[in-house]
């Protein structure tokens, strides 16, 4: 695996490639960007049928080990390794300790274990136990087992980011001895986790001591959405990014909203996990990002740029046409609130709005239904509108990465953001 | 009684009335070719042109009931070779309404699917719902489920929400007997007519007619001769599938294939378990649907050519077979009971994966029906289905026995 930056800001953003990822090394992936997020290798409400008329997807799948341990096994007996198992062909497989969106109770780590929850509950593992299961899913890429519980209380000790810090390590070391002896994880990397909570000293002992050790990349934990404020993230971040060598990915754990990812991007981070396209479509929403086509070259022209908010406000429709709603939703920090980069489609004003979801989004959704009817599949509670939602959503995030990236390249992160915030302004 | 069969988004303000019911299968656009007759049974291989594109039959239809199938794309059904599907009158005459689905150009636009669309009656939730719904002359008053409010559906009300249309009709549970069977067959032949006179779009719109009668065979031979007299497009036996003996329901079916018009499709209503189709295309019907095969898949019941496999069965955990290894379906040729068993545990797409297979189980399975009776062996192919669907031939259900020797089909001992 092998990081091409193109460009970096010091102490901020990079851009570039990340090539010859997975063992078949033939894969790449842009930075900054997004894994494509599944449960227990699915991609919510969507077969590879449906998820294969979004193009292109990212180019890595993320597989969390919370939905699949209790299938350990299962996949033992199966021996081909979870991407076969799953029907998964064309993809590299990263597999994470857990599903950013599953709930973890706290109080379940030990000095020698930790927890994950599946559907039928927890399953405490060992180091042992997490490398017989990466040894029986054969990932391209896997996180190491990690401490990550430092950020769930109030205020945590000192004393406890230590410890996660030095736990964290230590699983990290079993981890990388386990994997240098397993055959079937020869080619696979591992990315070891930096810890410390919300102590800079943490951080940074976390991040040089991992920086130290033979790994493929680095995930960044604890910085969930809802565990520390937005300037604090990016603060720590900044510095930790400062001790990671340069030509080394960083995935950043938990946060998957537009405005952090971009807070984050410039604070040095590579990649994010994609959950944040499922949180919407699970409110029954669409992203509509306005994403300034022309920032894009790759679809430059082609769409005209009319912001989608003055065409929704310049219109009335019929007799139950109301002011926008979801543009003042609050900006808050739980990850459950509706965002302003999206709209509520079980909205009375979408009955009937024959309009796609977003004017010149390219999705199957998009091309082929109308708000009027997702209104209809969400108020009926149909299970199309999942399926719906979740495609154009998905197309949504990974074209507002590509957005950015371009912006990057273009030397246009300010427009960028200003865009971001001007959908924000206009309430 | 009448079931619409297609698209009926624009509508001509003529009225048509009695004396032009003649002329109303002339200008339909539904024309009936008979591919081949079975020579042992009543069977027949038929190819059913419509509007949107040619329907080979018999067929299964696949049902939609709010304008949606079950969490599958319309992309993901036309790809399966569904030809033609179900909506749903009564569900979608209450949300979103029939002033928004012809605003959204009717409900094909609405729901996006470009080929054959019959909507019913909305008769069969009148069973269903019956402590909802009056009936009266005017119609039938429902309250929404979803509002309290009332709704009136009258027949003409009904023809203005289908597409493709089976009429509205009143019926009683075909476990109900006496007075009340006789009033709904009446009033569904008043109906009918009345259907037939608010059918502006005969050209774009079939009606079918729906015969009624319940179980009794003197009440559905009157149905039979009143509605035969309409030269409407097609017909419908509705009135089954409600729970009534297997063995009054093939001799009903039977009854009614008899004295229908040999040029006419025939639509038995409901009928949907693959027993049930094999016997029925052998008493003469060409057109089914049934909302079981898409409902039973979302609990994760698989069907195969041996009856069911119920995939979240522990049984199925490490089982790395697809769900029947000889499917050609997109679930089998990429995934295994072992995973779709762990995907329930986690995801909706299970349900999706196993909906995509029973569909298409039941639309290979009337092809193959199809392709015997083209090839003159028709009754080879229901007796091997029988063998494969039970394991002994103590197992037979003694209805299915009786019906297939009504139409000369010994089944074999095993
Ligand atoms: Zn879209
Ligand atoms: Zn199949």
């Amino acid at each position: 695996m092998k990081l091409e930056l193109s460009r970096v800001v010091q102490g901020g953003y990079r851009l570039g490639v990340l090539r010859e990822i997975g063992r078949a090394s033939t894969s790449s992936l842009e930075v900054p960007g997004c894994l494509l997020y599944t449960r227990c290798g699915t991609v919510p409400h969507l077969t590879q049928d449906t998820l294969h008329t979004l193009s292109p997807l990212p180019s890595v799948t993320q597989l969390t080990l919370s939905t699949v341990a209790e299938h350990q096994e299962v996949l033992e007996e199966y021996k081909d390794g979870f991407k076969k198992f799953a029907g998964l062909h064309d993809t590299v497989l990263y597999c994470s300790l857990h599903d950013p969106l599953t709930p973890r109770p706290a109080g379940h780590v030990t000095n020698k274990t930790v927890s994950v929850w599946g559907s039928g509950g927890r399953i405490e593992l060992t180091v042992g136990r997490f490398m017989a299961l990466q040894k029986a899913l054969r990932p391209d890429l896997y996180q190491s087992m990690a401490d990550g519980e430092t950020w769930q209380g109030d205020a945590t000790s000192r004393k406890r980011l230590r410890k996660s810090v030095d736990r964290t390590l230590a699983h990290l070391d079993e981890c990388l001895l386990i994997h240098q002896q397993t055959a079937e994880l020869q080619g696979a990397e591992v990315l070891g986790v930096v810890e410390g909570g919300d102590s800079l000293e943490e951080r940074l002992r976390s991040a040089r001591e991992t920086a130290k050790r033979p790994v493929g990349g680095f995930c960044l934990d604890g910085f969930q959405t809802g565990s520390m404020d937005g300037p604090l993230r990016t603060q720590l971040i900044s510095a930790v990014a400062v001790e990671l060598p340069e030509d080394k990915p960083r995935l950043l754990q938990g946060v998957g909203r537009p405005d952090e990812v971009v807070a984050c991007v410039e604070a040095g981070v590579d990649l994010f996990e994609s959950f944040f396209p499922f949180q919407v479509t699970e409110r029954g929403c669409a992203l509509t990002f306005d994403l300034d086509l022309s920032l894009d070259p790759e679809r430059a022209g082609i769409t005209p740029s009319t912001p989608v908010l003055e065409l929704e406000l310049g219109e009335e429709l019929d007799e139950t046409w109301q002011p926008e709603r979801g543009r003042d939703a609050e900006l808050e920090d739980g990850a459950e609130t509706m965002t302003p980069f999206e709209m509520d489609l079980k909205d009375t004003k979408y009955r009937g709005d024959f309009r796609p979801l977003v004017e010149g989004c390219g999705c199957y959704c998009c091309t082929n239904h109308q708000r009027a009817y997702l209104h209809h599949l969400l108020v009926t509670n149909e299970l199309l509108a999942g399926v719906l939602l979740m495609l154009h959503n998905t197309a949504q995030y990974t074209a507002f990465f590509r957005a950015l990236r371009a912006a990057l390249a273009n030397d246009q992160l300010e427009l960028f953001k200003t865009r971001v915030l001007r959908i924000k302004r206009v309430v | 009684m009448a079931a619409p069969i297609d698209s009926a988004s624009d509508v001509v303000a003529s009225k048509t009335s009695m004396p032009s019911l003649k002329s109303l299968s002339a200008v339909s656009p539904l024309t009936l070719r008979i591919i081949a007759e079975c020579p042992v049974t009543k069977a027949r291989a038929c190819d059913l042109k419509l509007p949107h594109s040619l329907v080979n039959t018999p067929v299964f239809m696949p049902v939609g009931t709010q304008g949606t199938l079950k969490g599958i794309t319309s992309d993901q059904l036309e790809d399966l070779g569904c030809k033609i599907c179900l909506g749903n009158t009564y569900h979608l005459g209450m949300r979103p309404g029939p002033a928004l689905i012809e605003k959204a150009n009717g409900l094909h636009g609405f729901m996006n699917w470009k080929r054959n669309l019959l909507t019913d009656s909305g008769g069969f939730q009148m069973v269903s719902l019956v402590e909802l719904s009056e009936v009266t002359e005017e119609g039938v008053k429902f309250k929404s489920p979803y509002d309290g409010n009332e709704i009136l559906l009258t027949p003409e009300k009904s023809i203005e929400i289908q597409t493709a249309s089976v009429r509205l009709d009143d019926v009683v549970s075909s476990t109900v007997t006496g007075p009340r069977v006789e009033e709904a067959m009446h009033r569904s032949i008043r109906w009918l007519d009345r259907c037939i006179g608010a059918n502006q779009n005969p050209e774009k719109q079939n009606l079918f007619a729906i015969i009624q009668g319940g179980l009794s065979a003197d009440l559905r031979k009157t149905c039979l001769d009143e509605m035969t007299k309409r030269d409407v497009p097609g017909f419908a036996i509705g009135g089954l599938s409600g729970g009534e003996e297997k063995d009054d329901f093939w001799r009903m079916v039977t009854l009614s294939t008899e004295h229908l018009p040999r040029h006419k499709p025939r639509y038995l209503m409901g009928v949907g378990y693959a027993v049930d189709l094999v016997v029925c295309v052998a008493l003469g019907c060409d057109m089914f649907d049934c909302v079981f095969p898409t409902r039973t898949a979302r609990f994760g019941s698989a069907l195969v050519p041996w009856g069911s496999l119920q995939v979240k069965q522990k049984q199925y955990a490490k089982d790395f077979q697809p769900i029947d290894p000889d499917c050609k379906c997109p679930t089998c040729k990429r995934h295994s009971r072992a995973y779709l068993h762990a995907l329930f545990k986690n995801d909706t797409a299970a349900m999706h994966h196993i909906t995509i297979h029973n569909i298409s189980y039941q639309l290979t399975l009337m092809l193959s029906a199809r392709q015997s009776i083209i090839d003159g062996r028709f009754p080879d192919f229901v007796k091997n289905f029988m063998r494969k669907m039970f394991p002994s031939s103590d197992q037979y259900p003694s209805w299915a026995v009786d019906a297939l020797a009504s139409v000369n089909i010994t089944l074999d001992q095993h």
